[in-house]
């Protein structure tokens, strides 16, 4: 792993993330009262099946509107307000059909009345692969390459806390191991939550693991080495083997 | 190929149909002409039919502009101030039930038999299916792209003006479609209702006069313009619609 340039590493040293507390659908418990943490300047997995709240935790992190009702504590560690420190990349790349690649890489900048630095934009493009691209309409690029664009677009925005909701869950096997490699090099250094249903995923890619189930968080083993982990090592193969057993028991329970 | 033939075709099959419908049933000319003394007439009366079909035409785009200016600026103000929309909404909708048509005789004797009513006519009637079209599709923005850009800290106009409304831009087209066929609707309706001038007052003074091939010769200029029209903006709104999903024909200039 070369050290992180100064192009894509965060300005600021980044805050962990807490969030206590019980959320419910109407009467409906959703996920019972909860003690998360997400430890600064690493990636915490949070791991679970569909439905259990794994998007919610995400979401109330992000400040966005969950629809369930939450009662607790959600912010960062360090009691500072986490708007504006956090950017978040979801399954569906959210990218605008009618910007070219540049136009969607600095929509944020646009979107603050700033003025976008189009030959940084160019540049993390060319970190994720894209150089060249940046005339490029999303319609024109492959599901690994609009992809690429988000991760470059979640880069630009430089927030020190990446949310990540199953990002690369829509992609074709090699493709998505090639960008959980990416993601894992070019994130490196910032507080990244990563919610998946994938074993093999967080196993790859975990330096903390939660198991989130109906009865609430469980801590699982991750694997010791630093990321970023080849997606064959045996570490990682022998931690998605345990993550995937933890999975299938937890929905028996 | 057959694409490019078939509107021919179809016109050949209509004035077979017309000429087989006068032959069969000896309608006296002054009932239903045959197409042949229309045509001519369309040809003899060029001078005249053309300096009415003028003031219609002028009708029709001045409606058309300032009915669709008007419709979109009022749905991007009701996008932009909830406040607005809370009291407009209602009033547009409730205003739907009053046949607009009904107010004619009302905008011809406040703004007389100038072209000023018919303008007013065309944009009433413009107004309304371009207003709801692109409010509608204003407020259909993915909720995704909203809360990204929320997440990136735009203010709710940045986000409106950047996101919102060039992903609406096809729901306007959708309205303009409409607002090129109702157009000239209004505008002959208004002249029917009192005016010294156009496509409309030239059909019922031929009504009146028995010179049934002059005002089938009218109402064929009439057909054509609107046809026209309706195929401009239809281009017009297709190609907005392909760029802003992102499909870039060869032939158009990136950017």
């Amino acid at each position: 792993m070369p050290p992180a340039a100064p192009l894509v590493a965060p300005l600021v040293a980044p805050p962990g993330l807490v969030l206590q507390g019980a959320a419910r659908f109407g009467a409906q418990p959703l996920f019972p009262p909860l003690d998360f943490r997400a430890d600064a300047g690493e990636w915490t997995c949070l791991l679970g099946p569909s439905g259990v709240g794994k998007s919610t935790i995400l979401r109330l992190f992000a400040g966005l509107d969950t629809g369930a009702a939450f009662e607790g504590h959600v912010g960062a560690d360090d009691g500072a307000a986490l708007a504006g420190r956090v950017t978040f990349m979801a399954q569906d790349d959210l990218l605008l059909p009618w910007l070219d690649a540049l136009g969607n890489v600095t929509l944020g900048a646009r979107l603050r009345g700033e003025r976008p630095d189009r030959a940084r934009a160019s540049e993390i493009l060319g970190r994720v692969g894209l150089q060249g691209f940046e005339a490029r309409l999303p319609s024109e690029l492959s599901g690994g390459q609009r992809q690429r664009l988000a991760l470059a677009r979640t880069l630009m925005e430089d927030r020190p806390v990446v949310l990540l909701d199953e990002p690369f869950s829509a992609l074709d096997a090699a493709t998505r191991a090639r960008m959980q490699g990416l993601a894992a090099e070019l994130l490196a250094g910032r507080t990244v939550l990563l919610v998946t249903h994938d074993a093999a995923e967080a196993a790859r890619l975990g330096q903390r693991i939660w198991q989130l189930t109906e009865d609430g968080l469980t801590a699982l083993e991750a694997p010791a080495t630093p990321l970023p982990r080849a997606p064959d090592a045996p570490e990682v193969l022998e931690a998605q083997a345990r993550l995937l057993r933890a999975l299938m028991a937890g929905e028996r329970a | 190929m057959i694409r490019a033939l078939r509107l021919p075709l179809a016109l050949c099959a209509a004035l077979v149909f017309w000429q087989a419908l006068v032959s069969v049933t000896g309608l006296p000319p002054f009932i239903l002409p045959p197409p042949e003394r229309v045509l001519t007439t369309l040809w003899s009366s060029r001078a005249l039919i053309a300096e009415h079909a003028g003031i219609t035409l002028t009708e029709i785009l001045a409606g058309l502009l300032l009915g669709s200016l008007f419709g979109a600026g009022t749905a991007v103000a009701m996008a932009a101030l909830p406040r607005l929309e809370a009291v407009l909404r209602p009033v547009l909708v409730f205003s739907q039930t009053i046949p607009v048509f009904a107010l004619a005789p009302l905008l011809t004797l406040w703004l007389g038999y100038g072209l000023s009513a018919k303008i007013v006519m065309a944009v009433l009637v413009i107004f309304f299916p371009v207003a709801s079209a692109f409010h509608d599709a204003i407020l259909a923005t993915p909720r995704g792209w909203i809360e990204q850009g929320r997440v990136m800290g735009a203010t709710p106009a940045r986000l409106l003006w950047q996101v919102r409304l060039p992903a609406a831009l096809p729901g306007l087209a959708s309205g303009l479609r409409l607002a090129a066929v109702y157009a000239p609707i209004g505008a002959v309706i208004g002249e029917w209702v009192g005016s010294s001038g156009g496509l409309g007052y030239l059909m019922l003074l031929a009504n009146g006069r028995a010179k049934t091939d002059l005002m089938f010769a009218a109402l064929l200029v009439l057909a054509a313009m609107t046809l026209a029209l309706h195929w401009a903006i239809d281009r017009l709104a297709t190609r907005a619609s392909l760029r802003m999903r992102g499909e870039r024909r060869a032939t158009a200039s990136p950017r």
